[in-house]
């Protein structure tokens, strides 16, 4: 057992990001017509931070991981936006210049390692495809930096391990290995994607550990999708707070959880249960999201907002600077502060 | 404590599952399980997957026959009981599942999801009539208005759903409800409205719920009591706060604090355990945790651990050779 620093969250400018995502749209086709899963999203993830992308179920945070990957499933388009990585849109780049991209640059971690590993290899076989396809190494030197990388990843015995299936690892074992795959080739942005949500606290406390303890040791900008607000206040420097495919709030993880300038993140914060005595009233957030097939005009969240009035429900309002380092998307910051 | 309600007492449920070359293996997933739970009362069962939770949990349902022990409800040994009696029985111990996308039959209606127990237990509302009058009264319980009656489960959102679930464990005037996991598939603003519902009601109607649940700090809001188990034991238990602000079992401690915090005044410092859960086919000798605690020497290996009590609060027990609290502790060999 071993004490675990915190994180310290550092304050950054806006200059030269690692990724800077602008005005990201997804559109999906469904049988009842089509609907817009993101809308708009953008943020920037710079190097040794982590940038959170919070939000609840259909939120659209997956679906941005999924877009900037390239992964999005056939009836799901880009239909407007750039995501800047290493001076090239990654979403207009042909399919050669992603590839070449896809580990060295940019990685993910998905939250399902099963499904995320393929059945039929061994794991070294998989782990040493990175650098051979990428350092065009040959099998031999390959196996040799997958064993390394997975005694770097806290996988015992790794040199016996290597003849083994994914079916052979215990849960954690297994995100273990698909961190390993992720960042093989030490990638400037690392997406996670619910890393921990199958895991149990105790897995996912050593997982979280290696995350931060790997963050730190290529200099990766981390970007933390997950739904657990605990997690992103232990874990992230900076958070996207998303509801409806759009980002409703961003700032220091430190000032938004103190004091949030949205309602929906307030509504959220109020809604766990901390602090609170036992047996008492919860407080929840009425109704529940919006359905993509109709989303309203104006604004996304009218009408759970307990500040709602005339204006949210005819003008949307945009993603605005709300002081320093904060940015809101409320009509009414100010009465959510005070609130 | 409360009126005695459920007494469960040294309870053993072992599989037998393939073992290595063709042969079989025993896996024992309740090793002794003691379990107390008052009329109206919350036990939360704490724990990581393939501790023993839900075994335990389908055997108060008398869904698995325990190997040995004896369970005590209301003074009666169900697993004694045949016929009528067993009917009754059951009738009085529901259960609430976790997922409530999975859970309702997409072919039945509201109205007829919460009225199907009574088609086995035909004594109870035997009459069209009285029976629909029941299921609006139980839909409006829970919050949902007898106009959800009609409608069929793909039109409710998932906190809805598990309001459906919970009103037809309801149907059947339990005293106890099995809650394994009920908001863990539920988004945050959703879990909080479905805790209230269940606070309510437990206000309300006097029911007791043993709530399983991975998510610590749901479990602090709602249960009165708390059980960890680790590897088919319960190592702790006590009432809530004992447990939370003061663990005797390394493991809990652990536990404890490998939960991330919303609120940073609240964050210790965190101990981060070695490895994973031992398999439960092969489980550690003496103290099952020995493997991955800090604190374990040679007689965790040699001797299964004495019961440390807590001089401070009356039950709040531990198994542990080297308690946390060791000083206010009294360590107790003859359990």
């Amino acid at each position: 057992m071993t004490a675990v620093a915190e994180p310290v969250p550092a304050e950054r400018t806006d200059s030269d990001p690692a990724l800077r995502v602008e005005g990201l749209t997804v559109d999906i086709r469904t049988i009842s017509g089509t609907v817009r899963a993101v809308d708009h999203v953008t943020f920037a993830a710079h190097r040794g931070e982590t940038l959170a992308l919070l939000g609840e179920s259909g939120c659209g945070k997956s679906m941005t991981a999924t877009a900037l990957v390239g992964l999005l499933e056939p009836v799901a388009e880009v239909v407007e936006g750039t995501a800047r990585l290493a001076d090239v849109d990654i979403l207009s780049a042909d399919r050669a210049t992603r590839r070449k991209l896809a580990g060295p640059e940019l990685a993910i971690v998905f939250q399902d390692a099963l499904t995320a590993l393929n059945p039929l290899y061994t794991v070294g076989t998989q782990l040493a495809e990175p650098f051979r396809i990428h350092h065009g190494m040959k099998a031999k030197d390959a196996q040799r930096k997958a064993v390394e990388l997975m005694a770097r990843v806290g996988i015992p015995q790794p040199q016996d391990r290597m003849k083994s299936y994914p079916h052979q690892f215990s849960g954690g074992m297994r995100q273990r290995l698909l961190i390993a795959m992720a960042v093989a080739l030490n990638p400037r942005v690392l997406i996670a994607d619910e890393p921990t949500t199958a895991l149990d606290v105790t897995v996912q406390a050593q997982i979280m550990a290696l995350l931060r303890d790997l963050r730190a040791e290529y200099q990766m900008a981390l970007v933390l999708i997950t739904h657990d607000l605990a997690l992103v206040a232990e874990e992230a420097d900076r958070v996207a707070v998303m509801y409806a495919g759009t980002i409703v709030e961003t700032g220091l993880v430190a000032e938004v959880f103190a004091a949030p300038l949205h309602p929906y993140t307030k509504g959220l914060l109020d809604s766990v249960p901390v602090n609170a005595v036992r047996g008492a009233e919860l407080k929840s957030i009425g109704g529940s999201p919006p359905d993509l097939h109709s989303i309203p005009q104006g604004c996304v969240y009218q009408a759970r907002c307990p500040l709602a009035r005339e204006v949210c429900r005819t003008t949307r309002p945009a993603l605005q600077a709300v002081g320093a380092r904060r940015k809101s998307a409320c009509h009414f910051p100010e009465e959510v502060k005070s609130a | 404590m409360p009126d005695e309600l459920l007494k469960v007492r040294d309870l053993c449920k072992s599989f037998r599952v393939p073992g290595p070359r063709r042969g079989k293996a025993e896996l024992r997933a309740l090793d002794g399980v003691d379990l107390d739970l008052g009329r109206g009362e919350t036990l939360g069962l704490v724990g990581e997957s393939g501790c023993g939770k839900s075994t335990l949990a389908r055997t108060l349902l008398m869904l698995e026959r325990p190997d040995s022990g004896t369970v005590s409800f209301d003074g009666t040994d169900p697993f004694g009981l045949r016929g009528k009696q067993l009917l009754k029985f059951r009738r009085r111990v529901q259960m609430v599942f976790q997922d409530p996308y999975a859970s309702l039959n997409s072919r039945m209606t509201a109205g007829d999801i919460i009225a199907e127990p009574w088609r086995t237990h035909r004594t109870l509302h035997p009459v069209k009539h009285d029976r629909d009058t029941r299921v609006r009264g139980l839909l409006d319980l829970v919050g949902l208005g007898a106009k959800a009656m009609n409608k069929y489960p793909q039109e409710f959102s998932g906190g809805q759903r598990q309001r459906i679930g919970i009103a037809r464990a309801l149907a059947l005037d339990p005293d106890v409800i099995i809650c394994d996991e009920p908001v863990s598939a539920l988004d945050l603003s959703v879990q909080a409205q479905v805790l209230n519902l269940l606070n309510d009601l437990q206000q309300q109607l006097q029911i007791s719920y043993v709530f399983i649940s991975h998510d610590l700090s749901v479990v602090r809001h709602v249960a009165d009591r708390v059980a960890v188990m680790y590897l088919g034991r319960i190592i702790e238990t006590g009432p809530t706060e004992a447990v939370f602000d003061r663990p005797n079992h390394p493991y809990t401690a652990a536990l404890m604090s490998a939960a991330p915090k919303l609120d940073p005044s609240q964050r210790g410092e965190r101990i981060l355990l070695k490895g994973e859960v031992p398999s439960p086919l092969n489980p550690p000798s003496g103290c099952r945790f020995r493997t991955r605690c800090q604190r374990a020497t040679d007689v965790c290996a040699g001797e299964r651990p004495p019961v440390a009590l807590d001089l401070e609060v009356a039950g709040h027990t531990a198994e542990c050779h080297h308690p946390l609290l060791a000083e206010q502790s009294a360590l107790s060999h003859s359990a």
